[in-house]
């Protein structure tokens, strides 16, 4: 028995060794090696979503706090209250610099390239698609940094012991942005001509951005041209007036391109008679929108969801406790004209200063733009078919004001019927977060599907990256600067026809601040402000640390170079005085929130990031951004 | 009981081990402490720039120790500056855009920069070339009003020479003053039609609660950050 044993033993020892060689020759089952990927359209694909899923946004649906600054909004959150009390910026802020993105698009490209497996057809739109996302990323490092290391191919180290031919000095920064042209140029026809096609690159994707990249270029060098401070003997920062007027046409050509319908069938978005309603559902409905070009898509229960609704829905009968951050200011809500197209304060005192009465709390915003309450959520205004609750409190026969510190409270007053509410559930409640502090919430991009405020179910709306109400804002200003009023009026008046503004603008009412100012309440909260700002070269003027004081806010306001170093807010009170006709009507009083302290100051040093020491350490040949 | 006796024999080790540890860990450092103090001021021809608290700084920059890193040393509000650093030699570097002067030229090899050996207590005096001086300031009080006056020398003149955007006279009721939002309370600008003689006047707020105030004149040239200031100035009432 102990032999047989034994023998069995052996024989299994024996036979284990044999397969010893094969067990290492086995192929690995957790990793794909590159022949494998390039064979299979589904597999690059599965790389190129990687690429999309780190696209650059400056500011996304992702951080709401990145769509609202520069004081168009004030956020109620405790802990940001200190971003409203100091003064400068780092010189580092809004920098990136990845070439880690770029070296894996580049590879993508060269081995896309070398592959044999895949269908022409596919391999020709991969690679389209590739090289747009490397454009849009050079593109994103152009706005914040000036002209950088223009790298197209994958570069290896050959270990020799000396790297310096891996160095590159920065590019002029008009060289970054004729790439950014010409590869959008050269990819749009291999890319799909299709207007549904929303979150991956198309034509109307790629001709978005040549005229975004080229309008933002050919500003630079006409604007530039006033703050020489802001520039580099070698140009990587700053471009020479003399290219302007080729960088409008250009952008002006790539907007029509689009408006003539060459991409595919792109219009604004018309769907609902009701205006407001209208331009609310641009972002947030997702079938069949003609108004989309480019988007970065979410979904529910994929893993794929982002809090913006929750972040920011009004706080009073939330589908979470929590809410209300993103307050937008009276600074922006007053620069929604009126219908007539008159920019004018909103009219809380006559002429005498009196303050004048209103019946509905929301009044006062009566015959405004539309796009107003699509963008913002004003006293009186419903999310989610409630009523929001935004008073601050309430003011007797005799002035005297009473109001609560916590939201919704109730007080005995003079003459109140017992215990009476002083204050509305959602404020303003001044430094109490999540409360409306200016009187406002934001409304663009709060989705109004049923849990979209819960943590567990989160928002599956999308962030729009182009849109074609940008594109014709784009065409209206490259055609004003090249001298056409006539064409630039026309697109300007698209887009506000739309948003129920009657009166027409005439050729000769097409003014640099006009198209600012509509750039203003058109694209806020969508992440371009402050673009707009820079390469305007005004953000220095608008942002100069100088606080606003109260007689300043309601002046010039539909001005470019307006003040904009703290956001007012702008507070309701109901009036108690029973026999009077007032009793129960509404008054507005503008306010600042007493935790803005500071006034924004934006440095020369600003319009372009600083780049990291760390990087001028590694190379030597790239020169730092002026005045840091 | 012995349970008790074994848990505080056991807390008795640790506290020893501990104990021992802190004594042999501690080891006398061997990098000497910094021993230069740097200090001096902003000049021109002997006469400090003033500028506003933090708004002007420059760099120091030192080779031989791996990858450089600038040292920032900011300047004060009346131009003075001081920074306590390790002997050595130092290259000083004004940064171009920052303050309202421009470095003046070394030489070819070194350009504006300057070699600053640094042993000791070293004091330095930068002469820089602003584009302005403002000369001659006086203020005084009459009620309620704080009234000020000064003459402005253009010093850099020809194809570099700047205009002035604004000159105005700061409040403040620290003696940090300057266009800073958190360091004045008050400000009022001057007509700046004829700069030898530049007059402002400004009221003092109501819920300035002391007696006294600080004041300063500061000039902003066109297209430069930092202002010019003059000395500021405590006025009692």
């Amino acid at each position: 028995m102990k032999k047989s044993i034994f023998i069995l033993m052996i024989m299994a020892v024996a036979i284990s060794c044999t397969s010893d060689s094969e067990f290492l020759e086995r192929e690995p089952t957790n990793i794909l090696t590159q022949d494998q990927i390039f064979t299979d359209p589904d597999l690059p694909l599965t790389i190129l979503a990687d690429l999309y899923n780190r696209y650059n946004d400056f500011g996304t649906v992702k951080d709401w706090a990145s769509l609202s600054d520069f004081n168009v909004a004030y956020w109620s959150e405790a802990g940001r209250y200190g971003h409203f009390q100091n003064t400068d910026r780092g010189y580092g802020d809004w920098g990136s610099w990845d070439y880690g993105y770029i070296r894996q698009m580049n590879l993508f490209i060269e081995r896309l390239e070398a592959s044999t497996g895949l269908d022409e057809g596919d391999k020709a739109r991969f690679s389209a698609e590739a090289r747009f996302l490397r454009a849009s990323y050079y593109f994103s490092l152009v706005k914040r940094m000036g002209g950088v290391p223009l790298i197209t191919n994958s570069e290896e180290y050959d270990f020799s012991g000396d790297p310096s031919y891996l160095q590159h000095p920065r590019e002029t920064e008009s060289a970054i942005y004729d790439f950014v042209i010409q590869e959008a140029q050269e990819v749009k026809n291999m890319l799909p001509t299709d207007a549904s096609t929303k979150s991956r690159a198309t034509k109307g994707a790629a001709l978005a951005m040549i005229s975004r990249a080229a309008l933002y270029a050919g500003s630079i060098a006409k604007y530039g041209a006033s703050t020489s401070q802001v520039s580099l003997p070698g140009n990587e920062v700053g471009i020479p007036v003399s290219k302007s007027d080729a960088y409008y046409t250009t952008s002006l050509e790539a907007a029509q391109e689009i408006i003539s319908g060459q991409a595919g069938a792109y219009s604004l978005y018309n769907k609902k008679p009701e205006l407001s309603d209208n331009f609310a559902s641009i972002f947030y409905d997702k079938s069949n929108n003609p108004e989309a070009i480019f988007v970065e898509d979410f979904m529910l229960q994929s893993g794929k969801v982002h809090g913006f609704t929750i972040s920011n829905q009004p706080r009073y009968g939330a589908e979470e406790e929590e809410g209300g951050r993103i307050n937008p200011s009276l600074n922006l809500v007053q620069s929604f004209e009126t219908l007539e197209g008159e920019c004018v304060p909103l009219p809380n005192k006559d002429n005498s200063g009196n303050f004048i009465s209103y019946d509905e709390i929301d009044g006062i915003f009566d015959g405004r733009d539309a796009r107003l309450k699509g963008t913002v959520i004003v006293p009186g205004s419903s999310f989610k078919g409630r009523k929001v609750d935004i008073w601050a409190g309430v003011q007797l026969a005799d002035g005297t004001i009473v109001s609560g510190d916590s939201r919704g409270q109730q007080k005995e007053f003079p003459g109140s019927n017992g215990q009476e509410q002083v204050v509305g559930f959602d404020g303003p409640i001044d430094g109490l977060e999540f409360t409306a502090q200016t009187g406002f919430y934001i409304r663009k991009y709060q989705d109004p599907k049923a849990g979209s405020g819960q943590r567990g179910v989160q928002s599956d709306v999308w962030f729009i990256r182009y849109r074609y109400a940008e594109v014709l804002l784009n065409a209206a200003e490259s055609a004003f600067e090249l001298g056409q009023s006539g064409i630039s009026a026309d697109y300007m008046n698209q887009v506000r026809s739309r948003a129920g503004i009657t009166t027409e603008l005439t050729p000769g009412d097409i003014t640099f601040d006009r198209i600012a100012h509509e750039r203003y309440v058109e694209l806020a909260f969508e992440g371009l402000h402050l673009f707009d700002l820079k390469r305007w070269r005004i953000a220095h003027i608008v942002l100069d640390g100088i606080p606003i004081s109260p007689d300043e806010i309601t002046k010039d306001i539909c001005d470019a170079t307006k003040r904009e170093t703290q956001p007012y807010g702008l507070w309701p009170y109901k009036i108690h005085n029973p026999g009077s006709p007032d009793d129960g009507t509404f008054i507005y009083k503008i306010v600042k929130p007493t935790r803005v302290t500071g006034a924004d100051r934006f440095r020369f040093g600003n319009y372009y990031s600083e780049i990291g020491q760390d990087i001028l350490n590694n190379n030597p040949l790239i020169i730092k951004n002026p005045n840091q | 009981m012995e349970s008790k006796y074994k848990i505080m024999k056991t807390i008795y080790s640790i506290l020893f081990l501990g104990l021992i540890l802190g004594f042999t860990s501690c080891e006398i450092d061997n990098y000497d402490k910094p021993d230069a103090f740097f200090s001096g001021q902003i000049t021109y021809q002997d006469d400090p720039i003033m500028v506003g608290y933090n708004h002007v700084k420059f760099q120091l920059w030192q080779s031989g120790f791996g990858n450089e890193g600038p040292i920032d040393v900011h300047v004060d509000q009346d131009g003075s500056f001081s920074a306590r650093m390790f002997s050595g030699t130092y290259r000083l570097k004004l940064n171009e855009g920052d303050g309202p002067f421009k470095a003046n030229f070394v030489n070819e090899q070194l350009g504006d920069t300057i070699l600053v050996d640094l042993n000791g207590d070293t004091n330095l005096n930068i002469e820089v070339t602003p584009y302005y001086m403002v000369r001659n300031p006086q203020f005084s009080i009459s009620g309620n009003t704080v009234e000020a006056s000064a003459s402005l020398e253009q010093i850099i003149t020809g194809e570099d020479a700047k205009d002035i955007e604004h000159a105005t006279l700061y409040l403040n009721s620290t003696m940090f003053v300057s266009n800073n939002n958190d360091e004045n309370v008050a400000r009022g600008d001057a007509d700046i039609s004829e700069l030898s003689n530049l007059s402002m006047s400004v009221d003092i707020p109501g819920d300035i609660t002391q007696d006294y105030i600080f004041a300063r004149i500061g000039v902003r040239i066109s297209g430069v950050e930092d202002m010019i200031f003059s000395p500021v100035e405590k006025l009692t009432f």
